[in-house]
């Protein structure tokens, strides 16, 4: 009997463990012992990391778009384009935007974070963000007119994609007014809903030594709760009133609906056993990437990483063995620290990382990888 | 004290390094409703001081912090005031 494996969700994650499969699982697809489907509801790939640099025009749309069909081995893989519009643990199925309907055996959810500004009165129309391609590209253009004022940076949503991305937009947008000569006009806050910088205590260390160092402001315990996109003023949890001329307010994030009415975790994580993937309200089905709720960061090489986990176990399970790889929580982000310096950490569920000194060479070899990406994207490296 | 309080909402953040257990209580705190009693569930034990501080700043009411020796995590309660 055919072992259906249906993957939902075409991003990193989706097309690392596709690839993954493939590669382990080739002679029993080759003698259709194994079917392979990848679902997503576009026909391309988005490389979220671009967006940061969009921001600050220095790359296009265009560079972060890849078709999904020229990332997967399409003679392997069945890839579909449609959405998913219900699940069906206890039947083992799923129903397509299309009307059709999708039977599996064992189901990975790799569908990623959706962002939900709404959620913030006045967010949507008071801010901007990098989060999404159109909304890169209007930061793009707002900065690209911002001459003097105050820029506020707001971590409002938790958790959120890519946990350094914010720290790494103050620093570059530090670096990149003084290089346009209009950094003594521009004020920089950032501000973060905790007692520090950051979530991880030494990265937080790390970037509040370098905030003081470039006169970046830093406001912590500050949730905002609400903008006033009139009086350019944001209201928090903590009962204060902040001004800002232009604010990038990191949007909260939600899960997957789907994920929600199957039953498989609140907001619309999907609960897993943190070390297997394996849902813990469902059989047969994993989740890997942002749509995990697992303990670490929602980020590329966490997608990355649970691919390889996600892989091997459904491999062994197909070959009649005992799945005994498990995810260790293993984490590495690049952070730049300017527009031509970087560090980078790397940890595991539990670890705290170290933050190496930022250099020119971990700049380019931020740059590298994502030019390299995509070899990610196709189970290379 | 902690035997009495029944949480409405039970956060597991046992493990958690990031975005760390505070993060998982302020994102639920600030979708509940007034009066809604929290237990925070962690292993980090920098929770004890990090948590309580927040809660005063924002206003909301620490109710009791116990410590669960044998299976090494701590939990904390807390109610959402206006």
């Amino acid at each position: 009997m055919t072992e259906r494996i249906v993957i939902v969700g075409g991003g990193t994650g989706g097309t690392v463990l596709a690839n993954r499969l493939t590669d382990d699982l080739a002679p029993e697809i080759d003698a259709g012992d194994v079917q392979l489907t990848l679902l997503n509801d576009t026909p391309e790939q988005t490389y979220k990391p671009t967006f940061l640099y969009v921001a600050f025009g220095k790359k296009e749309l265009s560079e972060a778009r890849r078709p999904i069909t020229d990332l997967i081995d399409t003679d392997r893989v069945n890839f579909v384009v449609d959405r998913v519009t219900g699940l069906d643990t206890g039947e083992k199925r799923l129903s397509l935007e299309d009307g059709s309907g999708l039977a599996y055996d064992q189901l990975v959810l790799a569908t990623g974070a959706n962002l939900a500004p709404e959620e913030v009165p006045g967010l949507l129309e008071g801010g901007h963000h990098f989060y999404d391609p159109d909304g890169a590209e209007r930061l793009r253009d707002a900065l690209a007119d911002f001459e003097a004022g105050h820029l506020v940076l707001s971590v409002i949503g938790v958790p959120h994609m890519c946990p350094a991305a914010p720290v790494e937009f103050v620093l570059m947008a530090d670096a990149w007014f003084r290089e346009r000569g209009l950094r003594e006009d521009v004020e920089i806050t950032y501000t973060y809903p905790i007692q520090r910088a950051h979530g991880i205590q030494s990265v937080a260390d790390w970037a509040t030594d370098l905030f003081e160092a470039r006169d970046i402001n830093l406001e912590t315990f500050f949730n905002a709760e609400e903008v006033d996109p009139e009086e350019r003023v944001i209201h928090t949890l903590e009962g204060e009133a902040f001004d800002y001329d232009l604010l990038v307010g990191i949007p909260p994030h939600e899960g997957s609906d789907l994920v929600a009415e199957a039953g498989l975790g609140e907001e619309g994580w999907v609960s897993v056993d943190r070390h297997t993937l394996e849902a813990t309200e469902a059989e047969g089905v994993y989740a890997i990437g942002d749509v995990a709720d697992v303990p670490t960061s929602k980020a590329g090489s966490v997608a990355h990483y649970e691919a390889g986990t996600v892989a091997d176990r459904i491999a062994s399970r197909i070959r009649g063995q005992v799945p005994t790889s498990t995810f260790d929580g293993k984490t590495i982000c690049f952070i730049e620290s300017g527009m031509d310096e970087a560090t980078f950490v790397e940890f595991g569920y539990g670890d705290e990382p170290v933050v190496r000194e930022p250099s020119k060479l971990l700049h380019w070899g931020k740059l590298a990888y994502n030019e390299s990406y995509w070899l990610t994207a196709r189970g290379l490296i | 004290m902690s035997e009495a309080i029944q949480p409405d909402v039970t956060i597991d953040s046992r493990g958690a390094t990031c975005p760390g257990p505070l993060m998982d209580l302020i994102g639920k705190v600030k979708k509940a409703d007034s009066g809604t009693v929290f237990e925070l569930q962690t292993t980090d034990s920098s929770s004890k001081n990090d948590v309580p501080e927040w809660v005063e700043k924002a206003g909301h009411e620490l109710l009791d912090s116990v410590e669960h020796e044998e299976e090494g995590y701590w939990s904390i309660y807390i109610e959402k005031t206006e």
